[in-house]
């Protein structure tokens, strides 16, 4: 073995450009950043709540922005494309399903979690009253 | 204990991801309604009051939030090493706390809306 290996350089901060793959990866990980963020947003929302009806509705109206607007449609589409699919994505290598002597097809149990996400999702916007 | 403590972390992480997956884009979905100034019949404050009186609606959300606090907080730890911040004992502290914070505050006010 050499005394002095060569180590390739590589930029600790930007790595990630280099390569598709590793974009893809960065742009799912930042995901945490608006899981942060709405969790936050959301305790706010119920310390208003807890603060009263004026309060709640004060809290209510001051959410209500065109950037606002935007921030939340694109937070929705970017939430879903990197963290839901995502995740969906890793479910199947995560959690290999058997049944009986047989593997689960990965296919199978990635459509299972888009059916209980579609379905969750559809009850939870039944429950609030928007369909 | 290494192996323990990064069982609880690794379980925390998992559940939070998987929760937030399924979770979020109807939250996020819920702020956009609220933005674009329709906002649905269950956020009126009598409703969403009753909601959160109801020890069901309150283990639901403080579970949701939980979990996807830890979940964010871990990711983000990890995310601070892959963009270079190699601090990893002082970004755990700062991650961790603010998960914690946010916890006790939505236990806090969850308890206190009656």
């Amino acid at each position: 073995m050499s005394r002095n290996p060569y180590v390739r350089p590589i930029s600790k901060t930007t790595w990630y450009l280099r390569n598709g793959r590793f974009r893809i990866y960065a742009l799912r990980e930042v995901t945490c950043l608006l899981v942060g963020f709405y969790s936050f947003l959301s305790i706010f929302a119920l310390r208003a709540l807890w603060q009263g009806a004026d309060s709640w509705n004060a809290f209510l109206a001051s959410q209500q922005s065109t950037p606002m607007v935007l921030f939340h449609a694109f937070a929705l589409v970017y939430f879903f494309i990197y963290q839901t699919v995502g995740w969906f994505q890793l479910a199947p290598k995560a959690m290999p399903l058997m049944m009986g002597e047989k593997k689960v097809a990965a296919s199978t149990i990635v459509l299972g979690h888009y059916l209980v996400w579609a379905l969750v999702s559809l009850f939870l916007l039944w429950f609030v009253g928007v369909i | 204990m290494a192996i323990a403590k990064k069982a609880l972390v690794w379980g925390l992480f998992a559940a939070g991801g998987t929760v937030s997956s399924f979770l979020f884009p109807f939250l996020i979905a819920l702020f956009l309604l609220v933005a674009l100034g329709a906002t649905p019949e269950g956020l009126q404050y009598e409703t969403i009051r009753g909601f959160a009186s109801s020890w069901l609606g309150k283990l639901t959300v403080f579970g949701v939030l939980f979990l996807s606090l830890w979940h964010a907080a871990h990711r983000l730890r990890v995310v601070c090493h892959d963009f270079g911040i190699r601090a990893d004992g002082a970004v755990a502290v700062i991650v961790y706390s603010l998960a914690t914070v946010g916890t006790l505050l939505a236990a806090w006010y969850l308890l206190a809306i009656s």
